[in-house]
């Protein structure tokens, strides 16, 4: 962390020699300076996610956590504006109280960091763009996000979109960002779309004979006019007790079968439109209540929390991949997983979230090829000790690893925010 | 309309026009390649049609490959392209320029594959909008975004455009619809974004080329996401006696947590307007109409339909009507559906204004409009998109006077500066194209910008795709004093300026 240039400014530094800009202004002078001496930065908000991605070649680190705050909260227009760093609980507990929310539903990775709840901030949430159990119903991250500001790698303070919905200013800067991992601009402000939150929900469960049948149910639930807001499939893992033990501990609930597999679909909204719903998809999807068992609300609150905060791979020393592929294909990639992973399927069979031992790296290389075939991709979100990263932990082909790098080049042309954070080059 | 500044037409170009037509020949079919004046006076404009321009050649190609032979000439060539799909767009996107050829994808016209599995239809970019959703609405599913010329748009002019419709809200544009693009840059590199799953990884380039309105690469390949029909669709139409009262309602509406398939909103010069044109049976003595659809179960629309009334009750309405059936529902959008032409009816000529404002700003808005129609002399109707804050002030004229053809547009841009005020924006779904070119300095600094052209360039360093769009042409912008240049130097030298 030892910064071998002497900034001319007056920035804070703390012991370690990270820098604490404090508004934009100094966000600015800093990369601005950092530009002139070719002395390239990690970017850091509150640190709950940065173990997402490869670490970045620099001399520096730059922590926006100082720029934090709400700046301007408009129910009625439903968006908020808010400082980059500001954390995710904080928004959150502001938009409950007006019985609003961040639709996509923000994963919680402090469970598989190191076990303890950490959503960090909104600018760390953007610039990785995983979106929870909602995303197919509602969009991700890049979905939400209205308009934004920060500083380019030459130190100009920039934005792009605003506070509206519908806006066709200009080149769409709001969805290059989301997903960048901090290596096109040190964001400052973040204006985000928020919903109003649904009255109650509930969750049923459904208890699959074989893998053909989850797909089925997966598809019958995605095709309905019933709409669901959230379906998962949680596999039994008989033959690793230890992962066994833990699912079954994490998804202990009163009206949910212990030790066998099971999807899981919830339904929100107010109570009638609930029951409502529920009872058309039991007869489209032809279950009988002998078949199935109902989370209330009290349960099905806590449980999407348990899907969306990963805990099943609760402080994970393995690998774990995240991979997404048109749900049509998902049935060949269950079969291929059981018995060889431990993993589960979210989004309605698209998400598929894979640990793969530590012992077994050359497996990630075989998950990728196979996550191209079936038309997706996949990342390491955690890599094992043992990881060398002979295998990049990102998928990219090489056009879009060409554009990238315009991209990168347009915005930061000396690469002096997190390189190599994504790609090498980049 | 005001003489228009253009990129500086290459006069190499135009002398070789006849070698640079035979040798597009080569790439495509020779019966592709237009350049006879006849063939090519179709193309010269898009739905702005107060300008117009002949283009040096039309081509026409049949598939990717042709695409990204032709860009690939044009690059070595130094030859500027300007994409076209439907011609639908009404800020000018497609206007051809004189040394540039216009590559029309209107023979893209094929769906590709209808996968209910992945909810997703793959397309070529010259299906029309509506021709998606009627290539899969007997199963029960339609495409979200549904932009008021849904039926002759293509699907590839709304990648370009980001479209929207009076559902965005609920159901979100373009961007939000579409999973994956197939597109071809300047150099001829053909490229794919995105897929049939969700969120690629990475820069979101598809998020980027939605909406970029052609200057970045030329969409040869659509997937778009489709969702199920809902099983109940109902609307509401609510006269008010004030602007201010059917104002809060709107708002009252979503800030209480409703989140409606569609709101719009019309003032009493529209009301007047579309019900003389379509007898539609609006409340004629209302000040303002509200229409507000809901969709979803059946239990669901009625509870929505109950606090929506009680909403509106609360603010005074002074009617309320719900539909009782699908007929009756489309008749109550059948007058807003014809506003435009209920305007066409009324004066030789209407100009369709396209701003963004934050919804709680309407009343404001219109009182404004209200005065710049005083002050201009010009009168004008306004719809609105309530649920999504984009306003559609529509200005009447007689484009035969050129002093209220200035006049007009003056009035326009000073709507459109007002939108910006009040902290929206100066477009909201018909893009920047060439009409609000200029107006990009009252939303954007120099800073921001040169961003968006420094984009421009990595992508298309000749700047050859659609030059002269979007982007103000720095001597205007200069002399207005929003673009900072000390001491005549300019910032970027190595930019190109268009």
């Amino acid at each position: 962390m030892s910064t071998k240039i002497k900034i001319n400014s007056q920035i804070f530094q703390d012991s370690n020699n990270v820098y604490y800009p404090k508004d934009e202004v100094e966000v600015s002078d800093l990369i601005r300076e950092l530009y002139k001496q070719d002395s390239p930065t990690e970017i850091i908000g509150n640190n709950s996610k940065s173990f997402i991605g490869n670490k970045t070649q620099s001399a520096n680190t730059t922590s926006l956590s100082k720029i934090s705050g709400i700046i301007d909260y408009r129910p009625e227009e439903l968006y908020i504006k808010v400082k980059a760093c500001t954390p995710i609980n904080e928004i959150e507990k502001v938009l409950s109280e007006n019985s609003q929310e961040l639709a996509f539903e923000p994963i919680d990775f402090g469970y598989i960091k190191d076990g303890k709840s950490n959503k960090g901030t909104i600018a760390g949430y953007l610039s990785c763009n995983y979106a929870g159990s909602r995303r197919f119903k509602v969009g991700s991250v890049r979905d939400h996000v209205l308009g934004f500001k920060g500083v380019n790698g030459k130190g100009d303070i920039i934005k792009s979109g605003g506070t509206v919905v519908k806006n066709v200013t200009g080149y769409d800067l709001s969805k290059l960002i989301a997903g960048s991992f901090g290596t096109l601009v040190a964001l400052t402000e973040i204006t985000l779309k928020v919903l109003p939150k649904k009255d109650s929900s509930k969750t049923v469960i459904i208890y699959p004979n074989n893998f053909e049948q989850i797909y089925d149910l997966f598809n019958k639930l995605s095709s309905s006019s019933s709409e669901i807001s959230g379906a998962v499939f949680i596999p039994e893992q008989s033959n690793d007790k230890e992962f066994s033990a833990k699912r079954n501990n994490v998804f202990k609930f009163n009206d949910l079968k212990s030790k066998v597999s099971f999807v899981a679909f919830r339904v929100e909204g107010d109570k009638i439109s609930i029951e409502e719903k529920i009872n058309n998809l039991k007869k489209e999807l032809e279950l009988n209540n002998s078949d199935i068992s109902t989370l209330d609300v009290y349960q099905s609150e806590p449980f999407w929390e348990k899907i969306n905060n990963l805990e099943v791979f609760e402080k994970t020393e393995h690998n774990l991949i995240r991979m997404v592929i048109p749900p049509a294909n998902g049935s060949k990639l269950c079969k291929y997983l059981q018995n060889n992973h431990n993993y589960f399927i979210d989004w309605c069979g698209s998400l598929f979230w894979i640990e793969v031992n530590s012992k077994k790296e050359e497996k990630i290389k075989d998950l990728k090829k196979m996550a191209k075939d079936f038309g997706g991709y996949l990342t390491v979100i955690k890599t094992s000790s043992e990881y060398d990263y002979g295998e990049p932990i990102f998928t990219v082909d090489k056009v879009r690893l060409m554009i990238s790098e315009k991209v990168k080049q347009s915005f930061d042309p000396k690469r002096i925010l997190n390189p190599g954070k994504m790609y090498r080059g980049v | 309309m005001s003489e228009l500044a253009l990129p500086k037409i290459d006069n190499s170009i135009l002398n070789r026009k006849s070698e640079i037509v035979k040798n597009l020949s080569k790439l495509t079919d020779k019966e592709n390649v237009l350049s006879e004046a006849d063939e090519l006076r179709p193309y010269e404009t898009d739905a702005l049609s107060v300008y117009t321009q002949t283009p040096l050649a039309v081509v026409l190609p049949e598939n990717t490959d042709e695409v990204s032979e032709i860009l690939k000439y044009c690059y070595s060539e130094n030859i500027k392209v300007v994409p076209r799909g439907a011609g639908t767009g009404l800020s000018g996107g497609a206007l051809p320029l004189q040394d540039a050829i216009l590559l029309g994808l209107g023979k893209f016209n094929k769906i590709l594959e209808i996968d209910y599995k992945n909810k997703c239809v793959v397309t070529q970019p010259g299906v029309t909008n509506l021709g998606i959703t009627h290539a899969v609405q007997h199963k029960g599913f339609y495409y979200a975004p549904d932009p008021s010329s849904q039926l002759a748009c293509s699907i590839g002019g709304n990648v370009a455009e980001n479209s929207g419709g009076v559902h965005s809200l609920k159901y979100g544009t373009t961007t939000n619809n579409i999973l994956g693009v197939q597109m071809v840059m300047m150099d001829g590199t053909i490229c794919r974004f995105g897929g049939k799953s969700f969120d690629q990884e990475g820069y979101d380039l598809m998020g980027l080329i939605c909406g970029s309105e052609g200057l970045l690469g030329v969409v040869t390949e659509v997937t778009v996401k489709i969702l199920k029909t809902p099983d109940v669709v109902r609307a509401a139409l609510i006269g008010f006696p004030s602007i201010k009262e059917g104002g809060y309602a709107a708002s009252e509406i979503i800030s209480s947590g409703i989140v409606p398939a569609g709101m719009e909103i019309m003032d009493k010069a529209l009301i007047e307007a579309t019900d003389n044109f379509s007898k539609a049976g609006y409340p004629r003595d209302a000040e303002l109409l509200l229409i507000v659809e809901l969709d979803g179960t059946e239990s669901e629309v009625n509870e929505l339909i109950r606090k929506v009334e009680a909403i509106c009750k609360k603010n005074n309405c002074s009617s309320l009507k719900l539909s009782n059936s699908e007929r009756e529902r489309l008749s109550f959008w059948a007058g807003r559906k014809a506003a435009f032409p209920a305007c066409g009816a009324m004066a030789p000529d209407y100009y369709c204004m396209d701003g963004s404002i934050p919804r709680g700003k309407l009343a404001e808005a219109l009182l404004e409009i209200k005065k710049l129609s005083e002050k201009y002399e010009l009168p004008v109707a306004n719809c609105f998109h309530a649920g999504d804050g984009n306003l559609h002030p529509l200005i009447m004229f007689d484009g035969n006077d050129k002093e209220q053809l200035r006049k007009t547009e003056e009035f326009g841009s000073e709507i459109l500066k007002t939108c910006v005020r009040l902290g929206g924006v100066i477009t909201g779904e018909h893009g920047v194209g060439i009409e609000k070119r200029e107006l990009m300095c009252e939303m954007f600094n120099d800073n921001d910008i040169q961003q968006q052209l420094s984009i421009k360039k990595s992508l298309d360093e000749k700047n050859l795709l659609n030059p002269g769009k979007v982007y103000p042409i720095l001597r205007k912008c200069a002399e207005e004093g929003r673009v900072h240049v000390h001491k005549n130097k300019d910032k970027f030298p190595d930019l190109p300026r268009f």
